[in-house]
């Protein structure tokens, strides 16, 4: 039986807390008697029988009519997928869109399909790479379908290729992929990591046009969405549901199906990342000690090169297929079953290490813009009720912050930190007067539709990711990151935590409370 | 007389190399420059006037030659011992203040000029520059025939002589020779982008040089896009106060130019880019940054002196890269079509502009190896031009 999460009070016997730096870690004391180490669940339980369980969501759907009583002959099928973004770190093959895939074209051959097209439902991220797709879907489903080009990523400046549904009472455009959008039958594959995934999002984001990204995608939507991870407390979410009823309404019959992982994140010899401290026997600590000294003489392309090269050991926990809303309500209780932690109160200051990876740069650099990101846009947005960080508190990150950018896939990123970033880090302005020249450049075009870069926009989606957590903090403190580009963010460096503290102090005091959020693996906090 | 020399000894040109790297003062205490008896330069014949320096600033190519960096296409071209020293303002026998154009032109040196009215910069046949009356020698400072400002007196010929009323300060006036070779500069770019509308120069670097590079840009070139790579922040502030639109880190260079331009980036170079670059640096580096960065059939006009430097020129032979050297000054043709002296139009800018603030400190001759040293690393150290100020000496 797995443990779930739980709050630890750190006192003077507490062992040292493990923080990720991103491609390295260190051991930080946490000020005793009044900082408390929130850990998450253990990994839940399996399925034992994931095949099975994917066969009977199929057969057994939540309301709506089995998946082959929706296939008939000479019918368009569109099967769509999550892209390289999920799962992070990448799952040990199969991974489990591959079994559901295979399993929908199982069912799709028998009942004679035979028009039947894969679409990696990219948004704005980059187009992943062959490996990638193979990685993903597995060599049988890459070999047959890619060569005759009925497997593709989707391209939201592809205006030829894009179909444009209605609008919401609020005057929100849905406009999505036209292929999908003219199919008969829809399937959607998701692998959930987090709550703010599936549903509506994967449509109304995966497959949706720039335009009408932007229309959830934007500074006054994320600061009120709160949180990502709580769909209906989400301005996000709303919007998304909102497009959600358009897509019923005037688009394809779509046929959801959403899978939920635990968090078995590390193989060994990693593994004792996801361990409590306090139980790391000595050949943890042998190994943590060995490990951190070599990744901190590592070059950092080797030192990335080893973690991108992790696969997960991570376990399908449920699978579940059918209608949108009635899935994702399931997927949803799934989710927090494994990542749900009760946490009493706020905290003075929020303490969080960033690794190396977020869901921007599998493959590749987690640039400054991406720590920003991961901190303030993912794990802070790790809570359901309050922030677990007071307003007008202190977040501290630990995180080399190197001025290092992947230039194939992240080349407006590059721009965005040297003119955006040099002229302000306010979303809401950055919004008005870059985002346009952004989106109309004809390189950053050319570079999302035909080679592997992120979207023009998107540094600016990665910085609105973080409006909320950007508002909402007194100061945001980096250590050990490169001073320069620290304050390029509009932070405050540090080099040690307890500079951190001490910088922290003048903003919360001497007596500051301190609260961890212990990662990996993912959890969200339940703040009563 | 006391004053700064220069004498052709290849063992302290070496020393002063392989030091500088390190420590510039060092440099200065082992290379070629003394602090020493100097005598007075003889008249050479009429029209040669004496003066008396009051300040003389310290530029760029002087440190190159006090470092041991300098080419030795020069050998021939100057005169051993020289007194260095070029950018002079000083006073004649009659107390008039006076503003020296150095270059040892036609007319110093007794020959005709190339056409009526011309500068001492002008013509194309430099034999005059190593013939005539004088020992070799380009400019005043480098000959050791004249003398040069960094000594109390030198011999100046009537056809460098700007004569300036009291209104000038000094101060301002010793900017007026660096500020004329930044202007001469800035319309060498006017031949490329003439018709442009809106067009973009880049200018790289943002010492005194490519300062006055870009205050010569926004004076003389109508609707000129200014982009500039500066590496220090008081650099990037004068910049942005001399008239540059953006100002951005020397490595952020090419990406700001493909933003204004709109164009992509293929390999190391855009494939569009500036209508016209300034290497107001002058290495191998700044060079091949100047070439990944100007449009196809562009010009990249080196206002820095380049010495020996390594180029991989393939990029400049597909795109038919223009590279321009931009020596000094003479007689320019305005964009409106007019012809006028630039030394006429680094007086009027130095006065618009209120020049003087770009000078940030003065030495004594005797406090030279410190001079050297803050001129050396001027912009880290938050300055821009270092002179000498012998206003006190005799």
């Amino acid at each position: 039986m797995p443990r779930p999460g739980f709050v630890l009070d750190v006192d003077r016997s507490t062992p040292p807390i493990l923080f990720w730096r991103g491609e390295g870690f260190s051991l930080e004391k946490l000020p005793a008697d009044r900082s408390r180490v929130i850990y998450p669940p253990e990994p839940l339980a399996a399925l034992d029988d994931v095949d099975g369980a994917i066969r009977r969501a199929l057969l057994q759907p939540h309301d709506s009519d089995p998946l082959p009583a929706l296939l008939f002959p000479g019918m368009k099928l569109t099967i769509a997928f999550d892209d390289a973004s999920l799962s992070l770190p990448k799952m040990r093959t199969p991974d489990t869109r591959q079994r559901v895939i295979e399993a929908v074209l199982d069912l799709a051959a028998a009942a004679g399909v035979d028009d039947v097209h894969l679409i990696a439902a990219l948004g704005l991220h980059r187009r992943m790479h062959d490996y990638e797709l193979r990685h993903v879907l597995g060599n049988r489903i890459y070999d047959a379908f890619e060569p005759r080009g009925a497997l593709y990523q989707h391209d939201a400046e592809d205006y030829d290729n894009l179909a444009e549904l209605g609008t919401t009472p609020e005057g929100e455009v849905v406009e999505i992929n036209k292929r999908a959008a003219d199919s008969d039958l829809l399937v959607y594959v998701n692998v959930n990591q987090a709550a703010m995934d599936g549903g509506w999002k994967s449509v109304t984001t995966g497959l949706a046009s720039y335009r009408c990204l932007s229309f959830h995608h934007n500074p006054e939507t994320l600061q009120n969405t709160r949180s990502l991870m709580d769909r209906h407390h989400s301005e996000l979410h709303k919007s998304v549901w909102r497009m959600g009823k358009v897509v019923r309404d005037n688009g394809p019959k779509i046929f959801q199906i959403e899978t939920t992982l635990n968090t078995d994140t590390f193989p060994s010899p990693f593994d004792f990342l996801s361990k409590r401290e306090w139980e790391w026997t000595a050949r943890d600590r042998a190994t943590y000690l060995a490990t951190a000294k070599s990744l901190d003489r590592a070059p950092s392309r080797l030192a990335r090169k080893i973690f991108h090269g992790i696969e997960a050991p991570y376990r399908t926990t449920s699978v579940q297929a059918g209608d949108t809303e009635s899935v994702h309500k399931i997927t949803l209780d799934n989710v927090y079953a494994q990542q749900l932690v009760e946490v009493q109160g706020q905290t003075d200051i929020l303490t969080m290490g960033i690794p190396f990876i977020c869901p921007y740069n599998p493959e590749s650099i987690m640039n400054p813009i991406l720590v920003m990101c991961m901190g303030l846009g993912y794990l802070f947005n790790m809570y359901r009720g309050m922030p677990l960080v007071r307003e007008g508190g202190v977040v501290i990150m630990t995180h080399p912050t190197y001025r290092d950018f992947h230039p194939v896939h992240h080349p407006s990123y590059i721009d965005f930190y040297e003119q955006v970033l040099a002229d302000s880090n306010d979303p809401v302005v950055m919004s008005k007067k870059w985002e346009k020249q952004y989106a109309e450049d004809e390189w950053y075009r050319h570079l999302y539709r035909t080679g592997n870069a992120y979207h023009g926009v998107h540094p600016f989606y990665a910085w609105y990711w973080g409006a909320h957590g950007l508002q909402h903090a007194g100061r945001v403190i980096i250590v050990g990151g490169e001073p320069r580009a620290v304050r390029r963010l509009g932070f405050t460096p540090a080099s040690t935590m307890d500079d951190a503290f001490e910088i922290a102090s003048d903003v919360v005091g001497r007596s500051a409370t301190v609260t961890h959020l212990h990662v990996p693996a993912i959890l969200v906090a339940d703040v009563q | 007389m006391k004053g700064l020399e220069i004498r052709r000894n290849v063992a302290k040109l070496g020393l002063a190399r392989i030091t500088a790297a390190v420590s510039p003062s060092t440099a200065v205490r082992l290379g070629p420059l003394e602090y020493r008896h100097v005598d007075e330069p003889d008249l050479p014949g009429p029209g040669w006037h004496r003066v008396s320096t009051r300040l003389s600033g310290i530029c760029g190519s002087d440190l190159s030659l006090i470092e041991g960096h300098a080419s030795t296409y020069f050998d021939d071209w100057v005169s051993f011992p020289f007194v260095p020293g070029h950018e002079i303002v000083g006073s004649l026998d009659d107390g008039s203040r006076v503003i020296i154009e150095p270059v040892l032109g036609h007319e110093a040196r007794g020959f005709a000029p190339p056409f009526d009215g011309a500068a001492p910069g002008d013509g194309d046949d430099y034999a005059h520059l190593a013939t005539g009356d004088l020992e070799p020698g380009i400019q005043t400072g480098f000959c050791c025939s004249t003398g040069g400002g960094w000594a109390p007196e030198f011999v100046a010929h009537e056809s460098q002589l700007h004569r300036i009323g009291d209104d000038m300060p000094d101060e301002r006036a010793v900017l007026v020779e660096p500020i004329a070779g930044g202007i001469h500069a800035a319309l060498l770019t006017w031949p490329t982008i003439a018709g442009v509308t809106a067009p973009v120069v880049a200018v790289l670097g943002a010492g005194t040089m490519g300062l006055a590079a870009i205050a010569g840009l926004r004076r003389y070139v109508p609707e000129v896009r200014i982009v500039v790579g500066a590496r220090y922040p008081n650099q990037s502030a004068t910049a942005k106060s001399l008239g540059a639109d953006i100002v951005v880190q020397p490595a952020e260079l090419g990406r700001a130019v493909r933003r204004m331009v709109g164009c992509h980036i293929i390999g190391d170079h855009l494939t569009s880019g500036a209508h016209a670059t300034i290497d107001a640096v002058g290495n191998a580096a700044s060079i091949t940054d100047c070439l990944r960065i100007t449009r196809p059939r562009g010009r990249v006009v080196l206002l820095g002196m380049p010495s020996d430097v390594s180029l991989d020129l393939t990029g400049l032979w597909h795109r038919e890269t223009e590279l321009k050297g931009a020596y000094t000054y003479g007689t320019e043709t305005l964009p409106d079509g007019s012809r006028v002296r630039t030394f006429d139009l680094a007086i009027e800018t130095a006065n618009e502009l209120q020049a003087e603030r770009l000078l940030s400190a003065t030495y004594r001759l005797a406090d030279h190896v410190d001079a050297i040293a803050h001129a050396s690393a001027a912009g880290r150290r938050g300055a821009i031009k270092i002179a000498f100020d012998l206003r006190e000496e005799g």
